[in-house]
């Protein structure tokens, strides 16, 4: 199964258009197209994922909010490795990223 | 651990810090400038408007621009650019720590610091403020025009200053509808002209208005508004639904100002600055001799202030350390301070203009009570 | 009481623009093609100033003073309209035809209209006034992706016509 990137920007008055290498991650096993060395939380935002973690005590959905490292708010398991900062990690090919339970345990990352 | 002599270290390669590394390295010091993120421009690679102010301020020129070309400068000038490091403390006797690509560990030693940290964004709690969509418009000004992603398609702005009428645009320009920017205020806290351009667009500025509450079951689904009194309370039965998968807050920045905290400084609480910001004098040195300070850590403006006064933090540290005669320093600052006072003038300057008088006097009495005991140490 | 005013609504009222150094004349606009400043807060910026070929704009020191237009001067090129950073400067032409004014304006989205086009003219509250018939879209490089497009519409909107709505569907669905 894999998510679109419904939310990627075709065409902008302004800004030139780059050249990227189209790779591909992984969010909860689903393959997403992404580009190489974008955040990953841009690459899940272009598919429509927006939810990144659930809060320890309440288990609250949170996302994205400062997208510059600050907040932690987007703090996902990648590869394994739980609390990354998804806003200012950049992508990479085969990256597995999944959704985070409270605190995040390397194990429970990536089967 | 790895060892690192410099002239000037440089915290920050945003407008402030860049700038700063250009004239300093341009008189000949030895200059190095760190930033935590993959890339350098800090904020300016997200500002696609064309900028305000004079021909020397590079007016009409877009900030990306501006960008590309502070890069180009700073490569001609000889500073080094090191990414993806974080400098994690200051200690004594200007030590920095730093950890390079999460795994290198540094000891840098310099003559002079310039902390040009930049400014995170400011929250806001209401119900519901903490669901996936709700999030700071500069964070969707990044999605939107550095990672080209739109952060949703029906958008709500909290907040009618610069940055909540720049982002609506810039949102629209990107494909994506604004329904309504929203600010509690009697009046439109920005340039009328940002807001004219969002109006022509159909998009209605509800001032005196604020958010009751954001639903939604995983993801921001809707935002519900209401009308605000004089005392500013919401007034029961003005409520209105406003369908929309994403708020943006744009209600203020704060200085990030962590590591000039741990360097010591003497601050001062100024909320037209954006809340504590470094006391320092006219050439950006602050309390601790040897420290200076840059841009939006010593009190939120733009990117052309902070421009200017990352300049005059290089200029004055590059001839503190003799790279440049009194005479050429003056002459360089001079310059600087005449075009800074430009933009801290008319009708929203003023009093950015009279807070930075009260910082910076502040200094000169801060200045006085220590060489009454003695000097600093 | 609705209060009215750039400060209120991001719209400059009849009474400010009225005041402001940056309007033509009525006489002036009958005769043709002129700029319409329409910048009434200020602020430090000047670029219009160095834009015009004709030196008819005049921000002068200290850089916040509003921009001045000496009508004689200008020929309506345009010139400012895509350098103006505000986007507030437009040019309108009330002699264009019998019927017809045209207003050029500066337009920042995409998809662009062509020429010929027939689009909603909208007024400076984003209303949808009358229909407008694309005249000329003009985009130098000099412009830096700003367009100026220019509609013909109904004479008695000449003053009222400020932009079109957005051509996009995505944005036009956005604004029912």
């Amino acid at each position: 199964m894999s998510l679109s990137g419904e939310r990627r920007i075709q065409e902008h008055p302004i800004l030139p258009e780059v050249d990227r290498k189209q790779v591909t991650i992984y969010f909860d096993g689903q393959a997403i197209s992404a580009y190489e060395g974008e955040p990953i939380a841009a690459a899940l935002m272009s598919a429509g994922v927006r939810s990144f973690r659930r809060t320890v005590k309440r288990g609250e959905p949170r996302g994205i909010f400062c997208a510059i490292g600050r907040c932690t708010d987007c703090m996902m398991i990648v590869n394994g490795k739980p609390n990354i900062r998804t806003c200012v990690t950049p992508v990479e090919d085969g990256m597995q990223v999944s959704r985070q339970l409270g605190y995040g345990k390397a194990e429970e990352a990536a089967k | 651990m790895r060892k690192m002599e410099a002239d000037i270290a440089i915290i920050g390669a945003g407008s402030a810090g860049l700038c700063a590394a250009i004239q300093a390295a341009e008189a000949g010091a030895d200059v190095v400038v760190f930033d935590e993120n993959q890339l350098p421009g800090g904020q300016l690679f997200k500002q696609i408007h064309k900028f305000f102010g004079s021909r020397e301020h590079q007016a009409g020129v877009r900030g990306f621009e501006i960008g590309q070309q502070l890069l180009e400068d700073v490569k001609k000038s000889g500073a080094k650019v090191m990414l993806d490091s974080v400098v994690y403390g200051l200690f004594a006797e200007n030590s920095l720590g730093v950890i390079a690509e999460d795994k290198y560990h540094y000891e840098v030693k310099a003559k002079k610091i310039i902390i040009a940290a930049g400014a995170k964004e400011n929250y806001m709690a209401f119900p519901g403020s903490t669901l996936p969509g709700v999030m700071g418009a500069g964070a969707a000004q990044t999605m939107i025009n550095v990672n080209r992603v739109l952060p949703g398609k029906r958008i709500v702005m909290l907040g009618s200053g610069n940055v909540g009428l720049i982002v609506s645009y810039q949102l629209m320009q990107a494909g994506a509808q604004v329904a309504a920017v929203v600010e509690a205020a009697p009046t439109i806290g920005g340039y009328g002209v940002h807001a004219g351009k969002i109006r022509r667009a159909g998009v209605p500025i509800l001032t005196g208005h604020t958010i009751k509450e954001v639903y939604g079951k995983e993801e921001v689904e809707g935002v519900i508004l209401a009308q605000l009194d004089e005392k500013w309370q919401m007034i029961p039965g003005t409520e209105q639904d406003i369908k929309a998968d994403t708020l943006c807050l744009a209600v203020g920045l704060n200085p990030m100002t962590e590591l000039a905290w741990m360097a010591g400084c003497q601050f001062t609480h100024i909320p037209a600055l954006g809340g504590h910001v470094p006391l320092h004098d006219h050439n950006m040195e602050t309390t601790k001799p040897g420290v200076y300070v840059a841009g939006d850590i010593t009190g939120v403006e733009e990117a052309s202030s902070a421009m200017e006064e990352g300049k005059l933090a290089g200029i004055a540290a590059a001839a503190a350390l003799g790279y440049l005669s009194q005479e050429e320093a003056a002459a360089k600052k001079q310059e600087v301070l005449r075009r800074l006072d430009m933009l801290r003038t008319g009708l929203f300057g003023e009093k950015r203009k009279a807070a930075k008088e009260r910082q910076m006097a502040e200094m000169v009495g801060y200045q006085a009570v220590t060489a009454e005991k003695g000097g600093v140490k | 009481m609705v209060k009215t005013g750039v400060a209120y609504t991001g719209v400059p009222s009849k009474e400010e623009l009225a005041k402001i150094p940056g309007m033509p004349s009525e006489e002036r606009m009958a005769k043709g093609a002129v700029a319409v400043i329409e910048c009434v807060q200020e602020i430090p910026c000047n670029p219009c100033e160095a834009a015009c070929p004709f030196g008819a704009i005049r921000v002068g020191e200290p850089i916040t003073s509003l921009p001045v237009l000496d009508e004689e001067k200008c020929t309506g090129c345009g010139a400012c309209v895509a350098a103006c950073p505000g986007l507030a400067i437009f040019t309108v032409n009330m002699a264009y035809s019998d019927e017809e004014a045209a207003v050029a304006f500066p337009y920042e989205y995409r998809p662009l209209p062509a020429k010929n086009d027939l689009v909603d003219a909208v007024d400076r509250e984003g209303q949808i006034v009358s229909r407008g018939r694309v005249l000329d879209i003009k985009m130098p490089k000099a412009f830096k992706q700003t367009a100026v497009v220019t509609l013909a519409v109904p004479k008695a909107m000449g003053s009222r016509v400020r932009g079109m709505a957005p051509f996009s569907p995505m944005l036009r669905e956005g604004r029912e």
